[in-house]
């Protein structure tokens, strides 16, 4: 009896490291999208509740053009194409008709959400099989799709490390910074948030489509609660990178230590449900964790420079 | 070179809070005038200098700037023309952004921005060139964060980037009023410089009467959104502050009696 419990735990422990390759894979393939979140989050000052819907979209589209026999890398393409609209949407939703950021991504979000279940014919899981179409990726072999996955946000990384440093590139920056100073150097704020919108949610309607190929099917849900993850994914790969390399750390440094960070949320999610953490909790979980995150530098800076301290004399 | 020709601007039409803010605002700026614009709390002084810069629409009149009507262009379609700078020293430049890159997004005002580099190498040297005329240091720090200067740094690199691309008209929104009174001579100083070593047009709003005199070759005195008293050459030379102030409340003053004949 008691010679049991050690080998239980052996057994415990290696049902743990072989997740392990799932949650990599998982992990990346969400590190697309929590570049995509990087770029308005932090470049553009810019909370874009759209990707929640995006993720489906990317989704939807993917899975569809796959069962209607195009090639798995133009569905993908096309989901891209697809997360674009949707965040050029939510940019002229807030640009143009005046409606709070928060809002127009709330708004372009919902309606994505009945646009999802259209493209998906109406129905809410739509399923592709690996065996049936050559997929990209597959959550079958992770091995495949951790390296596929890795290769393409290097090419990801590269391509946005030379956008932002281009003129234009410079203008998304400068607006997210500040709008005043923006428009009096001739900037057209408008527009630059209007790409940085686009290009945020081309990215993570590429990471729903990829996704839909790992798990093998689209389902409505399947974007729910993505901005949480990216938010996360920023905030963890951040907090991580300063640890590592200060405040020294590149662009590029940055964009990867996203990517790290989503691995890891995927990685603690995998390891909390393997302590007992029911699956139904996950999400709570996972929005404790952020609040945590986002706390901790206000805390931080509040325990400095305390109305308390300042009572006690500054002891 | 400036034509502000009769605007009127109200604010919160119809509101309890309604403002008339410019109520006929006229002045003609010759080229390589440095004009001096003070007056009271309301006066309108900064809302001639934000209606000029575009950034609201006049509700009539018109404003003409080289030879161009603005009238109807938004702000970042006059940014060609103009160079700003702001009274909040954390409003001219990018703080998230190096020395360097603020530095080359002024020299794209008014160009078509595309898919070039940012920031090129020659730029750089030049950028370095330019910096260590200000004397601060900076040339030695191009890739730090804005966010790391200090005030009166910052308004001088906002300087620097106003005229880094030839304006047409310069725009100085009270641009020392946030600083110490050493940092604000200092940049005073500076803008003098670069105004005279360019041969600038210069709109300066200020609330410092001493400082209105002693800069620039004209000055004038806004009250209720118009401009009553218009001081130029030998005269504004002469100037001193206690003349001002007596001008002050002569003009004032006899509008005061104006509008009550009217209402009378």
């Amino acid at each position: 009896m008691y010679s049991l419990i050690p080998v239980l735990c052996v057994r415990d422990i290696m049902s743990l490291i072989r997740a392990l390759p799932g949650s990599a894979a998982q992990g990346l393939i969400w590190g697309i999208m929590a570049i995509g979140v990087f770029l308005t989050f932090k470049i553009l000052d810019f909370a874009d509740l759209t990707v929640d819907g995006t993720l489906g979209t990317g989704g939807a589209v993917t899975v569809m053009l796959i069962l209607a026999g195009y090639p798995p890398v133009v569905a993908v393409a096309a989901a891209m194409v697809a997360g674009i609209l949707a965040g050029v949407i939510t940019g002229i939703l807030h640009t143009v008709l005046g409606i709070p950021a928060i809002l127009s991504g709330i708004l372009t979000q919902i309606s994505l959400y009945s646009i999802n279940l259209n493209i998906a014919q109406g129905k809410a899981n739509q399923a592709v099989s690996v065996d049936a179409y050559n997929l990209i990726v597959s959550g079958r072999d992770n091995t495949h799709t951790i390296i596929i996955v890795a290769a393409i946000i290097v090419v990801i990384i590269a391509v946005l490390y030379w956008f932002f440093g281009t003129e234009v590139g410079f203008t998304i920056r400068a607006t997210g910074c500040n709008e005043n100073m923006s428009r009096a150097q001739g900037i057209n704020t408008s527009v630059a948030k209007v790409i940085a919108l686009g290009f945020s949610n081309g990215l993570v309607g590429f990471s729903g489509g990829i996704l839909s190929q790992y798990q093998g099917n689209f389902d409505v849900n399947m974007g729910r609660g993505a901005i949480v993850i990216g938010l996360a994914s920023v905030i963890i790969g951040e907090v991580i990178g300063e640890s590592i390399f200060g405040k020294k750390l590149n662009f590029s440094g940055r964009l990867a230590f996203v990517a790290i960070g989503s691995i890891i949320y995927y990685v603690v999610i995998q390891f909390v449900l393997w302590l007992g953490l029911p699956t139904i909790d996950m999400k709570l979980f996972s929005a404790i964790v952020v609040a945590i995150f986002l706390a901790v530098p206000y805390l931080k800076g509040k325990s400095k420079n305390s109305y308390k301290k300042a009572a006690k004399g500054g002891a | 070179m400036l034509e502000i020709n009769n605007i009127y601007k109200t604010f919160n039409l119809g509101t309890i809070n309604e403002k008339k803010a410019l109520n006929g605002a006229d002045i003609k700026l010759e080229e390589g005038d440095f004009i001096t614009v003070i007056g009271g709390n309301g006066a309108g002084k900064s809302t001639m200098l934000n209606a000029i810069a575009g950034v609201w629409p006049i509700d009539s009149g018109s404003i003409v700037i080289d030879g161009n009507d603005v009238t109807g262009l938004p702000e970042h379609k006059r940014a060609p023309y103009l160079g700003r700078v702001f009274q909040d020293p954390m409003n001219g430049t990018a703080a998230t952004m190096e020395i360097q890159e603020n530095l080359a997004l002024a020299a794209r005002r008014g160009q078509r921005r595309g898919l070039k580099w940012g920031i090129t190498k020659s730029e750089r040297t030049h950028y370095r060139e330019l910096l260590r005329t200000l004397d601060l240091g900076l040339e030695d720090r191009m890739t730090s964060k804005v966010g790391l200067l200090s005030g009166g740094q910052r308004q001088a690199l906002t300087l620097l980037m106003a005229t880094l691309k030839k304006p047409k008209l310069l725009l100085l929104d009270e641009h020392t009023a946030a600083l110490d009174p050493k940092t604000a001579a200092k940049v005073l100083e500076l803008s003098d410089k670069i105004i005279a070593e360019n041969n600038l047009t210069a709109f300066m709003v200020t609330h410092n009467m001493r400082d209105a005199i002693v800069h620039g070759n004209r000055l004038i005195m806004m009250n209720e959104g118009r401009v009553i008293l218009d001081i130029k050459g030998a005269e504004k030379k002469k100037l001193t502050v206690e003349d001002l102030l007596q001008k002050f409340e002569e003009v004032s003053g006899e509008e005061f009696d104006n509008d009550k004949a009217l209402l009378g």
